[in-house]
């Protein structure tokens, strides 16, 4: 059986792909500001020498890393707005999720990076008489970046790629975009193929990028 | 500053007790560095040696016991509150020399010693940088301001550490063990940059294993054991003419 490929149909929603494409590079880059901030506000609370703060944090971590993403954007929109008493917009849960997704895992990138670093070189700060955060921001942190960064540009293209998931709470992201394609033109063969390539020429210049980075770090210890 | 000027010693340890836990490691140590002195600690190792030394600048917190620079007692982390001084203060007039260096690996050897005084002191940056130049130079590694650390011998790392150090122009200087993670080939070039130190006046309190060093720098040495400095005394007192059995013992295995 040959099947007539026809891309035809499908090249006439082109803008509907391409408002995908805008969505999902959205999403992304939101969750990953916000996850960035979550996860550093988590972090510090798990390095913190207050324990309810500590345990709070790896709570709220635990309780991210711990379930499906898919699961939890259900539960957000669907379940949580029952508990509120209220109705949540499917984009505002969709980018909360993500955000406290990816946040929950940056904060233990960030944490496992900054444990680390050798006690002695913050020893060695507070020696010369610099207090907590100097000794962070000019010490500890550099040395702790470039061993996070590697960890943090793949969970960073997971996560691009996890933003797919919020199709299932109607989000017009370009999986969405490429099931209302399918359902208007009866070409899922295409329309699926034409997602699919989308996702590679976003993602593989950005696996290149990481892969070149982790090489140039390697290179540069 | 006025009581920079007083009489008296200019570090003192009163009391000093540090326990880990259920191990008491530090079972009430008293010390007074008078300005100039140079202090040698030695004894054997787990005799509290460091967590002593560490104690001096507050790395470690005493369990019980007071700490005194300049005659005032230092006191909650990094503010001076009325009579006492604080962490910072502290650390910014004593500085440290570790054993295993620890230089900053982000960072020449040049940035290593101006970091202090620039992030710490505000020192602008030209007047920090020709400061860090010349103390690199008197530690001999003039050639080496532009290098990482990692591109560094042992004894060249630790020299650095010493300018680090130096940088602050610190009125004592603490110093663990400086010399034990070296090749044995190296231990001379940085004694004999602590010597010098000692000759031009500055007060150090140094752990070292180093007996014939320890004769030569220090003016008086005590001898640690199991928490508690078990003899004290003139430098010529405790390493050439050792009463107790134990200090004996304990020397007799740097002559053979
Ligand atoms: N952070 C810590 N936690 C628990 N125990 C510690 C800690 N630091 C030191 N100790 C213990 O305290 C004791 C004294 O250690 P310290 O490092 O002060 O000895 P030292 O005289 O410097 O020995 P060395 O000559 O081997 O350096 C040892 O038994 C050590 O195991
Ligand atoms: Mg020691």
């Amino acid at each position: 059986m040959t099947y007539h490929w026809d891309f035809h149909v499908v090249a006439q929603y082109l803008d509907l792909f391409l408002w995908g494409v805008v969505y999902t590079v959205l999403y992304t880059v939101g969750s990953i500001v916000i996850g960035v901030l979550m996860g550093a506000l988590l972090c510090g609370a798990r390095l913190s020498s207050w324990a309810v703060l500590r345990g709070g944090a790896r709570v709220f971590q635990e309780l991210f890393r711990c379930t499906p993403l898919l699961v939890q954007l259900l539960w957000v929109y669907y379940a949580l707005p029952l508990l509120l008493g209220t109705t949540i917009d499917n984009r505002a849960a969709a980018l909360l999720t993500l955000s406290c997704y990816v946040g929950a895992f940056y904060a233990e990138i960030f944490r496992a990076g900054i444990v680390s670093i050798d006690k002695g070189q913050r020893e060695a700060a507070l020696a010369l008489g610099m207090n907590r955060s100097q000794s962070m921001r000019r010490i500890v942190l550099p040395q702790a970046v470039k061993r996070m960064l590697p960890s943090f540009i793949n969970q960073s293209v997971i996560q691009f790629k996890n933003t797919s998931l919020v199709s299932v709470i109607s989000v017009a992201d370009l999986a969405y975009m490429a099931s209302v394609v399918n359902g208007q033109t009866y070409r899922p063969l295409e329309s699926y193929t034409v997602m699919a390539l989308f996702y590679i020429a976003m993602l593989l210049p950005l696996t290149q990028a990481a892969d070149y980075i982790e090489k140039r770090l390697a290179a540069s210890d | 500053m006025n009581d920079a000027t007083r009489e008296g010693p200019i570090l003192e340890a009163i009391g000093i007790r540090k326990s880990f836990g259920p191990l008491e490691v530090l079972k009430g140590i008293d010390l007074e560095l008078a300005r100039g002195e140079v202090v040698a600690l030695i004894g054997p190792s787990g005799s509290g040696k460091s967590t002593f030394i560490r104690c001096l600048n507050m790395l470690e917190t005493p369990t019980d016991g007071v700490v005194r620079f300049r005659g005032r007692a230092i006191g909650d982390e990094f503010k001076d509150r009325g009579e006492s001084y604080g962490f910072g203060t502290l650390r910014r007039h004593v500085g440290m020399v570790f054993q295993h260096f620890n230089l900053f690996p982000h960072m020449t050897a040049l940035e290593n010693v101006i970091e202090g005084p620039i992030t710490v002191l505000k020192t602008p940056k030209a007047e920090a940088e020709a400061k860090g130049r010349e103390l690199l130079a008197q530690v001999g590694l003039s050639q080496k301001c532009d290098a990482y650390p990692a591109h560094l011998s042992g004894g060249q790392k630790q020299r650095v550490a010493i300018a680090r150090a130096l940088a602050m122009e610190p009125e004592v200087l603490l110093l663990d063990e400086v010399t034990s993670a070296l090749d044995p080939e190296l231990v001379g070039e940085v004694l004999s940059v602590i010597r010098r130190l000692g000759e031009a006046g500055m007060t150090m309190a140094i752990v070292t294993h180093e007996m014939a060093f320890a004769a030569d720098v220090a003016h008086r040495v005590l001898f640690f054991d199991q928490g508690v400095v078990a003899e004290h005394g003139t430098a010529d007192d405790i390493l050439a003419h050792p009463t107790s059995e134990r200090l004996r013992g304990f020397l007799a295995r740097f002559h053979q």
